[in-house]
């Protein structure tokens, strides 16, 4: 299968008070269209960094970004961590946000906003402010936004890590159904292994200074997923115990 | 408290003011020439409204003051807005600013009177001087601290152009800071009037002016109330909009 995102030799610096400290290098990483990817790392590895490079909101340093998008008019959408809402706008104009680009109608953008608030279990919702919702129900919305743009790729920046366990869970089985459903590439930001397995078909993980992949392993797990049952637990053991056996985890 | 509670309290404690007021002149323990008794004022506000000079004058001020207001915070506010966006701007006018900043309104009066002699202009100008500082620093306050993330969240969403970050993020974000900028300058610019039309431009602060050097002190009152209840409805107005505008905040 053609890999729909492309990184190659993907190396990146920030200059900070004249110094120049390097966070990724030489990275190689290729996925394919409509694989659910979980970068895994300690925190301040430079995960949310890569995932900035692949949303070409930051310029690597070197290498190249290939993304093999149908060309859409916004091909990655993004999920941050914290939901990242605008307080002036009702539940509705936030997952609306980024169908703002003028080539859609209004009455589409209210169907396409009806349908992604649906997806996220949100549909009496639109009325609502953020600052009326729980953090569960912020990153609902947020994933809706993100999802109303119908992207070819979503990157998601650690978006549960805020959240208590059992919101944690709902929400992540929510992530599994969409992606069974919409078959969206996505690329998931963790430090949780539980939760990369239980998610990703694939792992990788980002560790050193400056940052390259040391791990990629492939989770031997149908979906639909479900803990605790299964092999699962023995997955999560089994791929526990292979990243640590690298000698940087 | 409870609401009617505190309505009787403010009611009580004006009244009791009014009360004082009245008591001391007519008690006399000083003239009423000096300090005129509230119960003299109705018939002096008679007069100003009968002659026609009061309504005159309040709109005459009020053209001034909407003006003024207008002209300064619209240039306040944008440059505000640009400084906040580019730091180069603000590098650029720093020494400006702090040159221009501290000069009082009134020290503009003599510049005011050559450039646009004794006419609304002037008055025009010095009001908007005022407001233009209070309105500029409001805005570049508020457009400073919109939270980073957001400006993220609008690049990550496709509005990479500054004017479409503006619209979608910067100016939303910065309205709470800069309407509240705005609503000191509707009472700054109050003052401003007085002290722009104190040297003979038209309106309510030269009434104000002819009927103390007359010592018709009772119709100086009358215009001071005046201009009270003028900024008490206009605050009130600006209020009742601004939360309005606000209405997503909790």
């Amino acid at each position: 299968m053609e890999a729909i995102i492309k990184l190659e030799q993907i190396g990146l610096a920030f200059e900070r008070d004249g110094r120049s400290t390097e966070v990724l290098h030489g990275l190689d990483l290729s996925i394919p269209a409509g694989h659910f990817v979980a970068v895994l790392g300690p925190s301040g590895v430079g995960k949310s960094t890569l995932l900035r490079v692949i949303a070409g909101l930051l310029p690597p340093s070197s290498g190249r970004v290939t993304l093999n998008c149908k060309g859409g008019p916004l091909p990655v959408a993004m999920v941050f961590q914290d939901a990242r809402l605008l307080p002036w706008r009702s539940v509705a104009d936030n997952a609306g946000f980024g169908l703002e680009h003028g080539q859609v109608s209004r009455a589409v953008r209210r169907e396409k906003i009806a349908s992604a608030l649906e997806l996220v279990g949100l549909g009496g919702f639109g009325e609502r402010y953020p600052h009326e919702l729980s953090g569960g129900q912020r990153q609902r919305v947020a994933l809706a936004r993100a999802l109303a743009v119908d992207p070819d790729i979503l990157l998601m920046d650690e978006p549960f890590a805020a959240l208590d366990a059992m919101t944690r869970e709902s929400l992540q089985d929510e992530l599994a159904r969409i992606h069974i459903e919409t078959r969206k590439t996505v690329v998931f930001v963790t430090h949780s292994i539980d939760e990369a397995v239980y998610l990703a078909d694939d792992i990788v993980v980002l560790d050193g200074k400056p940052a390259g992949l040391v791990a990629n392993v492939t989770v031997p797990l149908p979906r639909p997923r479900s803990r605790g049952l299964g092999d699962f637990p023995d997955v999560v053991s089994r791929i526990r115990a292979e990243l640590f056996s690298t000698p940087v985890f | 408290m409870t609401r009617a509670r505190t309505a009787a309290l403010s009611a009580f404690g004006f009244a009791a003011f009014l009360g004082i007021w009245e008591l001391v002149p007519w008690l006399g323990l000083v003239p009423p020439s000096i300090l005129p008794p509230p119960s003299a004022l109705p018939q002096a506000f008679w007069r100003e409204l009968s002659s026609g000079v009061w309504f005159s004058s309040l709109l005459t001020s009020l053209r001034n003051y909407i003006a003024g207001l207008a002209i300064g915070c619209l240039l306040g506010v944008g440059l505000g807005i640009v400084t906040g966006l580019w730091p180069a701007m603000e590098a650029t006018l720093a020494w400006v600013v702090r040159a221009l900043r501290p000069i009082p309104g009134l020290a503009w009066v003599p510049f005011a009177i050559l450039w646009f002699g004794i006419d609304p202009a002037a008055a025009i100008f010095i009001i908007s001087t005022g407001v233009f500082w209070i309105s500029y620093f409001a805005a570049l306050g508020a457009v400073r601290s919109v939270d980073r993330e957001l400006l993220e969240l609008a690049d990550a969403f496709g509005y990479r152009r500054a004017d479409r970050k503006l619209v979608k993020v910067i100016l939303p974000a910065a309205a709470p800071g800069i309407l509240t900028g705005v609503r000191t300058a509707l009472g700054q610019a109050w003052m401003a009037v007085v002290a722009a039309e104190i040297f003979g431009v038209p309106g309510l602060g030269q009434r104000m002016m002819q009927a103390s050097n007359l010592l018709a002190s009772d119709i100086v009152v009358v215009y001071m109330a005046t201009m009270a209840t003028a900024y008490g409805l206009i605050d009130a107005g600006f209020v009742a909009l601004q939360s309005w505008l606000l209405r997503w905040k909790r």
